[in-house]
């Protein structure tokens, strides 16, 4: 067998080259160009550079080398410290949310149930509203006594929280309106993960005495794990670098106790502050990456186990 | 099994209801209304229906600011955009047909514009220096740099499909570069492009963080900001800040409703092949 093929394959590759070198000239590098320049000043730069201006003390007058002094600030003053917990809360809560209630609601949405194409829009049309917006809806909505959920909480006997201004509620309420926003995408993501998957796996699950419950765990959950894993990685980006929602709804208070790492980033920005800011955006961009590579790394293994 | 897919049909429609419907007719009810009624905060029809005069009025403030913002979210999404598509289609292009050294650098700055977030102070510092700080022309090209990563990578997964074949009966007809590019590809990218067109309007259209950071000031604002500064301004006046949110969400609205499969399809373009 090789010895017959293996002459073939190299005319083959010989061949191969050759139109790959005359066709070089079709695919010239230049296309690249636009893209590579500014890519490179507006994103490569800047994100360089910013190691460098995290170890200054930087106004909009001088600059001076500091070493690492702004980072010291960062970790021993509780009012930035905090926002590195904080982010880190919010990213979890979120993404996990979104996995749960995204894939619930997802094998709702593929299952045979009434009004299937009005649920499918009414979830996700969220996803599509200005950040901005939502905010502020639900800034009133989330009014302590004015607001539409306390009243209606109020209607079944429960008299409902501060939302957004007792500070031990305050992350956790922003985060309710994250997932309340972004758990279309997931479901929508889910129900693709969903579709894709063979019938007869899950009959053949069903054949060998497998329950409801049991070929769901044990044969859609894990044939999914594509979907889970985009999902995860998307909304773990999305968390850890969250700022809109937080910034018009809370701005990062009562005090503090909302704070998250892009919203201290801007703070200190504006007041001008800017070696200390930097120095934020330079946790940020560590955070992101030790957590965002490894768990996508892990999951792509899991993935390839399958 | 027919009353299930009945009962647990209903249940979610009821569910859906309170939870996503609710929000949105809050929205258009306080819309309506005038402000002492607004400034109640209730779930309730207006008393009496005002949202043409609300439209008139928001229209009308510091003058005619929404309008001008209106026209710069406008124009920083057609043109960040374009600048998108046609890069990113170059880019996805050349990395997809030719492979060299470049192909695993490239994968890199591609994950990095993925996850990475841009470090605010020295991208002002790098556009104050070619002079296109607080410009509505920088603010375009930030958004490309941001958004050419997603773009990248879509288009380049579906060039794969394009048969080589296509590109060499070109070249023997005589086709330039150029030619085979914009005028036998680009046009076979007309799905995916039309995907990522739908996804980063929306994006660009509803972005607030960097509008914010790289261009500050009144004159130029863009809608998600003056829907931001008007939260202060229009603090006892509930119905006009909300005329103002039911405004800039009829674009993304119109958005779904004509383009709906295409936004499914680049968001779920992950899902299925990881």
């Amino acid at each position: 067998m090789t010895t017959i093929t293996r002459p073939r394959a190299t005319t083959r590759r010989r061949q191969r080259a050759r139109t790959s070198t005359h066709h070089q000239a079709a695919y010239p590098l230049w296309f690249l160009l636009p893209a590579i320049v500014i890519f490179t000043v507006l994103f490569l730069v800047p994100t360089m550079s910013s190691f460098y201006f995290s170890l200054t003390r930087w106004s909009l007058f001088d600059i001076e080398f500091i070493g690492f002094e702004n980072f010291v600030t960062f970790f021993t003053e509780p009012s930035l410290s905090r926002s590195l917990t904080n982010t880190l809360v919010y990213a979890v809560l979120t993404s996990g949310a979104k996995v749960v209630l995204g894939m619930g609601l997802g094998v709702l949405l593929t299952s045979q149930i009434i009004g299937r194409g009005y649920l499918r829009n009414v979830v996700f049309f969220p996803v599509l509203v200005s950040v901005v917006g939502v905010g502020i809806t639900f800034s009133v909505l989330m009014n302590p006594t004015e607001g539409l959920i306390n009243q209606a909480l109020a209607l079944v006997g429960i008299s409902g929280p501060a939302w957004l201004t007792d500070p031990t509620l305050a992350l956790i309420s922003v985060a309710l309106v994250d997932i309340w926003k972004g758990v279309g995408l997931a479901t929508l993501i889910y129900i693709a993960g969903i579709v894709s998957i063979p019938q007869e796996y899950v009959e053949a699950a069903r054949v060998d005495g497998a329950g409801g419950v049991k070929a769901f765990w044990y044969v859609t959950v894990p044939l999914l794990w594509p979907a889970t894993s985009t999902v995860i990685i998307l909304s773990l980006i999305g968390g850890l670098r969250t700022f809109d929602l937080i910034w018009t709804m809370t701005h990062g208070g009562p005090g503090f106790s909302s704070d998250v790492l892009a919203s201290v980033v801007f703070k200190q920005y504006q007041a001008g502050f800017y070696g200390i800011s930097t120095a934020g955006n330079v946790v940020l961009f560590v955070v992101v990456t030790a957590i965002v590579l490894p768990v996508s790394r892990f999951l792509s293994r899991k993935e390839a186990e399958l | 099994m027919k009353t299930r897919r009945y009962v647990a049909g209903g249940i979610a429609i009821l569910a859906s209801l309170v939870v996503f419907v609710v929000p949105f007719v809050f929205i258009l009810l306080t819309a309506g209304k005038g402000r002492a009624e607004a400034n109640q905060l209730e779930f309730t029809w207006p008393t009496d229906w005002q949202l043409w005069e609300n439209v008139v009025e928001v229209w009308n403030t510091r003058d005619g600011m929404f309008l001008t913002a209106m026209i710069n979210s406008v124009i920083l999404t057609v043109a960040s955009v374009s600048g998108m598509v046609v890069l990113g289609a170059m880019v996805g292009y050349v990395l997809q047909r030719r492979k060299g050294w470049w192909t695993p650098v490239a994968n890199v700055l591609i994950l990095a514009g993925l996850i990475i977030p841009p470090a605010v102070v020295p991208t002002i510092w790098v556009m104050q220096g070619l002079g296109i700080y607080k410009t509505l022309p920088g603010l375009v090209m930030i958004e490309i740099a941001f958004g050419l990563a997603f773009t990248v990578l879509l288009i380049r997964a579906f060039v794969a499909n394009i048969p080589r074949e296509l590109d060499e009966a070109a070249l023997i007809d005589g086709a330039g570069p150029l030619r085979l590019f914009f005028q036998v590809v680009f046009p076979l990218l007309r799905s995916v492009i039309i995907t990522v067109v739908v996804v980063q309007s929306v994006f660009v259209f509803n972005d607030f963080q960097n509008p914010l950071y790289f261009l500050p000031g009144n004159e130029n604002a863009t809608v998600q900001l003056t829907l931001f500064n008007f939260q202060s301004q229009f603090n006892q006046m509930r119905n006009l800040l909300f005329t103002d949110i039911l405004l800039i969400t009829i674009p993304p609205l119109l958005m779904y409703m004509f383009f709906n499969r295409r936004i499914v399809a680049g968001l779920t373009s992950g899902a299925i092949k990881g």
